[in-house]
């Protein structure tokens, strides 16, 4: 029969700093079972750090994470209870696939016979015994994978593991991180694109510069970072913008005959256009694209702002 | 892309087992052996432990010269190889720890093993019982080799059971095995392959000729305490007045391969990986 399934990751104030330098700053969030959670952030913003301090492979300087209950290194199975993928390659490159698997299963009692399931099923078969150090970033990633799932855990934490991957282990890696959650597993996946995390993710931790930007639905985001403004096309635009201006709406206008108001709905802008016999050619509520609202909520989150380094080397790593 | 299922089942674990100590030295058993650069550096140590003295010894007994014998001992050509493999023995020692932090793979190894310490004590078990049962035929060939070598003219023969002679061969492997941990130890200390060879031949290699620029009464009273020297006694046969007994010696070097450790363990629990 299945083992038990209920996993859960908390943070409590959790800090780190490097020498002079916090990387992480004060996170407080809970990662259910069940659905896929997104960890988000700008390159930097934490993620990576955050993964290793749920995993106790850095100490935190403040504050406490645990993991079902317990912190992970207290746990008498540890790989049953999570499972990572870590984002800097975690393999000896001089050691093929298969022995790397094998000796980390074998510290659990796992058997040879799980190794090569797991093999098969990442699709890496024809080149596990080959060494690691020759492998592509997309064969180390579905490696990782493989790691990741050995103890069948009921947690797994994977630091952006699409990276390196073609379209069509992009989507692999989606449907498996689904079929993970709809087991009842707790899944918890970083990663610095936004376009990624919609298409994977039902919850969303949004960190920047370390801090908690938000902790909500997918939808939730979107909405909150969208604003509600509404575009308004009309040959009349200034005498609209003369009714419409008020203590709570704002409107800003770019071009001769458009709007955009924010602050109203588009319901109340058409009726008071109707009121006064104004004419309308656009009335069009503005929806963010999550790809939009992730850089708002980060925007003055970002480490270095290209706009404001003098180095572009810099400024590179980051602006992506 | 439509061949990819939407929902992908994950074989599950029928018994998840606990995580104990003898299964991470199983697990390291399988690292050992899994490393090309493993299987290269103990080849090496055993080619170099056997095949210096049967060099060593044919060279002897083409060259001989009555007068010239005296000036080697049985030994001293059956135990040459040991100074050699000892380099190999222990850059292998450090390797075992630095490639698993230049290779990021420890972070695979503490996510498995969060508690770290059974890694470490599984690491120096498994070293430790390997190098040794490899040496150990090794010195053996080397002796009963090199005095086959040298009985066919008559040179340098001594008896395995003549006193002290056992147990300086057997010591020869308890020396490259001892070096082998204690390299170990200076690895997990510094966490990197050219520090941890770099401290290794520095404490072996160079400070103690360096002593010799001290005055006499001065080198005399330190160097028997050097690890080296320490280590050394204990495949010595014969003792002079400025070293140390194999018994003591074999224990102080010992202590200093257990403080190693022992700093090593302590750094391993407290740092970040």
């Amino acid at each position: 029969m299945a083992a038990r399934l209920v996993g859960m990751i908390e943070a409590q104030g959790l800090t780190k700093d490097y020498g002079e330098k916090r990387a992480v700053d004060g996170l407080s969030f809970t990662v259910q079972p069940g659905v896929v959670t997104g960890f988000l952030g700008p390159n930097g913003s934490g993620k990576s750090t955050t993964m290793r301090l749920i995993l106790g492979l850095d100490a935190p300087s403040a504050g406490d994470v645990t993991v079902n209950g317990k912190h992970y290194r207290d746990h008498p199975t540890p790989l049953h209870e999570v499972g990572a993928l870590l984002e800097a390659r975690s393999v000896h490159t001089g050691r093929s696939a298969y022995y790397h698997l094998l000796a980390l299963a074998q510290t659990h009692g796992i058997s040879k016979r799980r190794v090569t399931e797991l093999i098969d099923l990442v699709g890496l078969h024809e080149v596990a015994r080959k060494r690691a150090g020759k492998f592509s970033l997309g064969m180390g990633q579905r490696l990782g994978i493989a790691t990741a799932l050995l103890g069948d855990p009921s947690t797994l934490l994977l630091d952006e593991p699409v990276n390196g991957l073609d379209p069509e282990g992009i989507h692999w890696i989606r449907n498996l991180l689904k079929s993970l959650a709809a087991e009842g597993r707790t899944v918890f996946v970083s990663s610095h694109l936004m376009t990624e995390m919609a298409l994977t993710a039902d919850h969303l931790i949004v960190i920047g510069r370390g801090k908690l930007i938000a902790d909500t639905s997918v939808e939730e985001f979107v909405r909150r970072a969208s604003g509600g403004t509404v575009l308004v096309r009309s040959p009349q635009a200034s005498s609209l913008r003369d009714l419409v201006l008020g203590e709570h709406v704002s409107v800003t206008s770019t071009e001769p005959g458009l709007l955009e108001i924010g602050g109203l709905t588009a319901e109340q802008i058409g009726e008071t256009a109707a009121t006064h016999g104004i004419v309308l050619h656009e009335l069009s509520p503005q929806q963010a694209s999550l790809e939009e609202a992730f850089m708002e909520l980060t925007r003055g989150d970002v480490e270095f702002k290209a706009g404001e380094t003098a180095s572009p080397s810099v400024a590179d790593g980051v602006a992506a | 892309m439509s061949s990819i299922p939407t929902v992908i089942a994950v074989p599950r674990l029928e018994q998840p087992g606990r995580l104990t100590q003898a299964r991470v030295a199983v697990s390291e058993w399988t690292k050992l052996h899994s490393l090309r650069s493993t299987r290269w550096s103990l080849l090496a140590a055993t080619v170099l432990t056997i095949g210096f003295p049967l060099l060593f010894a044919t060279i002897l007994s083409t060259r001989a010269n009555p007068l010239q014998e005296h000036r080697h001992s049985a030994l001293e050509v059956a135990l040459a190889g040991v100074n050699v493999s000892q380099l190999a023995i222990a850059v292998l020692g450090v390797l075992l720890i630095t490639g698993e932090y230049s290779t990021g793979m420890i972070r695979a190894t503490f996510t498995a093993v969060p508690k770290r310490l059974p890694v470490l004590w599984a690491k120096l078990v498994v070293y430790a019982v390997a190098s040794f049962l490899l040496m150990l035929p090794c010195v053996l060939i080397a002796f009963f080799g090199s005095q086959a070598i040298l009985g066919r003219k008559d040179l340098l023969q001594i008896s395995f059971t003549h006193p002290g002679v056992a147990r300086a061969v057997i010591g020869g492997a308890v020396y490259l095995m001892l070096v082998g941990i204690f390299a170990m130890g200076l690895g997990a200390i510094v966490r990197n392959t050219a520090g941890g060879i770099s401290t290794f031949a520095a404490l072996f290699f160079v400070i103690p000729p360096l002593l010799n620029v001290l005055p006499t009464t001065w080198n005399d009273a330190i160097s028997p305490y050097l690890p080296e020297s320490a280590a050394r006694s204990i495949f010595a046969l014969t003792t002079d007045a400025h070293s140390l007994a194999p018994g003591p010696g074999l224990a102080l070097f010992c202590g200093y391969t257990a403080l190693a450790i022992a700093i090593a363990a302590v750094l391993l629990v407290r740092r970040d990986t």
